[in-house]
């Protein structure tokens, strides 16, 4: 390995040492407080990395990592998410008994995996990332062990899990007994001189799709998402919808428009039908929800039907709205959860959209960035959500894409009606449920969401200008 | 930069407002009262001090804002926004006072809600932008959804939720239409923008022009709202506070006539032309049916809100029959209706402080207990059925001199809508204000705050009846202006037009 490579590495450097280093503080004294502090630094750390190589991409690292522009961006994505997070749960997870610390241990291995896949040129790489990424939210999604909502969670998300990764190890098998090599350049070369597929090749696709669609909880493989939205630790699910899904999104997006899959016929008509389905079944299983994890859980499967939408644009700009389309969508997703997360308290989860009654006269603060985040999830002007569903749309209808943008168009005014089920809620005579008292850190992290919400939404142009610059694959 | 000031002020006016309604109700009252003042005496001022002039706007801005998908600030007043806009601010004048007493509960907010959509009607009123525009469409919903949701009566959030789902969905569609016109115009030029003025001669086949309009009526006639689409309105209208009646029924009711006026007709010239016929059966319609529900009613608010429905009739009557007088009518009817329908809101509203109850079948016999609110009530029924000297007289007699040049069956159909206004019109009076005590209510009459609003809007009516001229001049640029097209599609094939409906004359236009 050069020093050009070590130097591109350092921001995974910085997240692979962060958890040693605090197992052996742990180890030496345990201390809630400092063991937060020093994640919160090395988030900043790796993330402040990234400008500092910015300079010396686009640069691969033979034969696993490619290190562009375009995984900087995701990279970056990943690691402020991961920093919200983790802001939110110090007081979610300072009222655990027991063992806590080890939670940001978790955290951080799980956001190595994460930013695995982001540079990930290799199927080696992609499994890697995949596994470290989904060992670690087994422990993270069961980590209230007192709670048998949270085992079963945990244990349902194993097992399909794994299930998943065999179905995608399965696939990548197939397609290396086909072509001989495991790198997606090197795949895609093959592929070109082909012409017509085999058989085998086929199946080894459909296969990685399923373990995939898994991770992305795209229908039909989404049945695990209530479930574990519903289980885990609100900043666990809120880790679960932005850091897991943005970061296999990455790969799924780099892998299919390195294959040009949206020149297939089959692969195209599948991912249609894929998307369809998952914004029709998420949207519609969400109305009758009443608790809004579990309606998260349905709206994000509804929400990555809208955003695969793009893998079959075909273009740069596809590209550009997906990763414009993430922020906004890690930016509400934290805000939602953040305020559950805030609001729960060790003997109670705030989670039945009835504890939310009122909440605008008692605590108008959380109330307003709770309403920014759906307002944005359902795509209303103002929030950063509208600029999102208006570059997918616009990328859509560009690409000739009209039965999925129509079908969108619906779903969102289906979306609608759920969220403003909960708005309406938020707004009504208050009951008199006592409220814990909120920390400084999740003041901040409401803080940053809710005017990330606004400024994305209002003057989004800066940001579209940054991506549309640098981003293309 | 007046256009960006005349938003801003009510954007900040309502943050302020909100911010200090915590620490004391009577502020954010007067806050709201101050800014929606400025903003009406700046453009008072302007009309004053400008001199007539040949330019297409009177003051046009536009300003970089998404440059990357040709998304611009662009904000342009001529004489048809002008009158809106004065219309917005004097009955958002009105609506702050009229406040003053219903809403005792967490009046910042309140007043903050009420200046963001009174921003958002103002930002559509302006919009030469389309993106800007929708964007404006779509921020007034939501603080009028929780202006309902909020403080409205008993089925409040039924109907907050409906009003936001029909408009909401038909919004989407106008959206996707918008949006399919940028393809289309970016296509046949190279110059891809949302821009009103360059979008505005686009070529395109016809079906494909077509169907983009249909995708801007169905968001223009939703609002209106046209009958079958109709739904939304009286639940909205009744559950609302008085405020947000009077908001919902002067001003966002106008602002789908308008989109009519400034983006269906000049956008769409020769498709517009092919939907005319339906267009006038829908305001035909809309008259009769809306007036026999508004007949029918036993919920006094319910009634008014009907009446809407009737009156509106008249106005996309007359936006289809593309003629210089009828549009005249528009323009009229649509401040008129604003004013007299609030004016009926408002007395509603008036009567249910006092009385707790908007079933007629309870009242009868007030005008002993309130001769003045009855005298008030007695000129807005008037005003409402069409009688010479008020507004809606004026109004409605121009745009079937309008229609009847366009369109003699549709024109005489709607003048029966006259005789079933009246007919509600008169009920109204007989059911409240005259006729047999039902029950025995203890109530006074309008204090002198209620007096002061009711005569600055019987004045209004009065001066709209008798003096419109005024108006009608500052419009009349604007509505030449969106006629011009209309104007050369049947100059070039006045044949084509005729063949399509042989032995009746559809449509003539003339300046």
């Amino acid at each position: 390995m050069t020093e050009k490579d070590f130097l591109c590495l350092t921001p995974f450097l910085i997240i692979a040492t962060a958890p040693v280093v605090i197992m052996i503080v742990i180890s030496l004294l345990r201390n809630y407080k400092v063991v937060f502090g020093f994640s919160v630094l090395s988030l900043l750390a790796a993330f402040s990395s990234i400008f500092f190589i910015l300079p010396s991409v686009p640069h691969t690292i033979e034969p696993l990592f490619i290190i562009d522009v375009y995984s900087l961006f995701f990279l970056g994505i990943i690691i402020i998410s991961a920093l919200l997070v983790t802001l939110l749960s110090y007081d979610y997870i300072k009222q655990l008994e027991g063992v806590r610390e080890e939670y940001y241990i978790v955290l951080f291995t799980s956001t190595l995996g994460a930013a695995l896949l982001a540079v990930a040129n290799h199927f080696v790489l992609f499994f890697l990332g995949i596994e470290t990424l989904s060992i670690s939210l087994y422990i993270l999604i069961a980590f209230q062990r007192s709670k048998s909502n949270s085992i079963e969670a945990g244990i349902k998300y194993l097992i399909l899990a794994s299930v998943s990764s065999a179905f995608l190890l399965f696939g990548m098998a197939l397609i290396y007994t086909a072509f001989g090599t495991m790198q997606f350049g090197a795949i895609v070369a093959a592929l070109g001189t082909g012409g017509q597929l085999s058989s085998l090749v086929i199946s080894g696709f459909g296969m990685m799709m399923v373990g995939i669609g898994f991770k992305l909880a795209l229908v039909p493989f989404h049945m695990w998402t209530p479930d574990v939205y519903q289980g885990a630790p609100a900043p666990v699910s809120a880790f679960v919808a932005t850091v897991s899904k943005g970061a296999v999104m990455a790969i799924l997006i780099r892998f299919f428009f390195n294959l040009r899959g949206f020149d297939n016929h089959y692969l195209f008509i599948a991912i249609s039908g894929i998307a369809i389905l998952s914004m029709f079944v998420g949207n519609i299983l969400a109305i009758r929800q009443k608790n809004i994890k579990r309606l998260l859980g349905y709206s994000s499967i509804a929400n990555m039907g809208y955003l695969i939408i793009i893998l079959l644009t075909g273009s740069n700009r596809g590209i550009q709205a997906s990763i414009f389309y993430l922020i906004s969508y890690f930016f509400t997703t934290i805000g939602a959860f953040g305020v559950i997360t805030l609001l729960s308290t060790t003997e109670y989860e705030a989670e039945k959209i009835e504890d939310f009654k009122g909440l605008f006269w008692k605590r108008p603060w959380i109330a307003i960035v709770f309403t920014l985040s759906l307002l944005s999830l359902a795509g209303i002007p103002v929030t950063a959500g509208f600029i999102a569903k208006f570059y997918v749309i616009f990328e859509g209808m560009k690409a000739g894409l009209m039965v999925l943008i129509i079908s969108m168009i619906i779903n969102s005014v289906i979306g609608l009606y759920y969220y403003l089920r909960i708005i309406t809620t938020l707004f009504s005579t208050a009951s008199d449920t006592k409220l814990p008292e909120l920390s400084l850190s999740g003041n901040i992290t409401l803080a940053i969401v809710g005017i990330s919400i606004l400024i994305l939404g209002v003057y989004p142009g800066w940001l579209i200008d940054i991506i549309v610059r640098y981003v293309s694959l | 930069m007046i256009l960006i000031y005349l938003i801003v002020i009510l954007l900040a006016g309502a943050f302020l407002a909100w911010i200090t309604g915590k620490r004391n109700p009577v502020l954010p009252r007067i806050i709201s009262l101050v800014a929606l003042s400025i903003d009406l005496i700046i453009i008072i001022l302007y009309v004053l001090q400008s001199t007539p002039s040949d330019k297409d706007w009177l003051i046009d801005i536009k300003l970089e804002w998404i440059p990357q998908f040709g998304i611009s600030l662009h904000l342009a007043l001529d004489g048809l926004s002008l009158v809106m806009l004065i219309l917005t601010f004097f009955l958002g004048i009105i609506s702050v006072i009229i406040s003053w007493k219903e809403i005792g509960s967490k009046v910042g907010f309140f007043h903050f809600n009420l200046l963001l959509i009174l921003a958002g009607i103002t930002g559509v009123f302006l919009s030469l932008d389309l993106f800007l525009f929708y964007f404006f469409w779509e921020l007034m919903l939501v603080p009028m959804y929780f202006l309902i949701g909020i403080w409205g009566h008993e089925n409040r959030t039924a109907a907050s939720n409906k009003f936001f789902l029909y408009t909401q969905a038909s919004g989407l569609l106008m959206f996707i239409a918008i949006i399919t016109l940028y393809f289309v115009h970016g296509r046949s030029t190279g110059l891809y923008t949302f821009d009103y003025l360059q979008l505005l001669g686009t070529e395109m086949p016809s079906s494909t022009a077509f169907l983009i309009m249909l995708g801007f009526l169905a968001a223009f006639l939703v609002k209106l709202p046209v009958v079958p689409l109709h739904n939304w309105l009286p639940d909205a209208h009744t559950e609302a506070p008085t405020a947000g009646s009077l908001i919902l029924a002067a001003l966002l009711l106008k602002t789908g006539a308008y989109g009519l006026l400034r983006f269906i007709v000049p956008l769409f010239p020769s498709a517009s032309v092919t939907f005319a016929p339906i267009g006038m059966l829908l305001g035909v319609i809309g008259i009769l049916y809306g007036a026999k529900l508004a007949f029918a009613q036993t919920d006094l608010k319910r009634l008014v809100a009907y009446t809407s429905v009737s009156h509106m009739g008249f106005v996309i009557l007359g936006v289809f029959s593309f003629n210089e007088i009828a549009y005249q009518g528009v323009v009229i009817q649509m401040i008129a209706h604003g004013i007299s329908t609030g004016a009926l809101f408002i007395l509603v509203g008036q009567l249910y402080e006092r009385i707790h109850t908007r079933d007629i079948n309870k009242m009868g016999g007030l005008w002993e207990k309130a001769p003045v609110m009855g005298a008030i009530g007695l000129v807005f029924s008037m005003a409402s059925l069409g009688l010479p000297g008020l507004g809606n007289f004026i109004a409605e007699l121009l745009i079937l001199i309008g229609a009847f040049k366009a369109n003699i069956l549709m024109s005489c159909l709607a003048s029966l809508g006259l005789i079933a206004a009246t007919i509600y019109s008169l009920r109204i009076v007989q059911k409240v204000f005259l006729g047999n005590k039902n029950t025995d209510w203890k109530m006074n009459d309008l204090t002198l705050r209620e007096k002061a609003v009711s005569a600055l809007l019987v004045i209004s009516i009065l001066w709209l009846g008798l003096f419109p001229q005024p108006v009608l001049n500052v419009a009349k640029p604007a509505l030449l202006k969106t006629l011009i097209k209309q104007k050369e599609i049947t100059y070039q094939n006045p044949a084509g037009t005729k063949n399509k409906t042989p032995g009746k004359k559809v449509l003539t236009v003339d300046l």
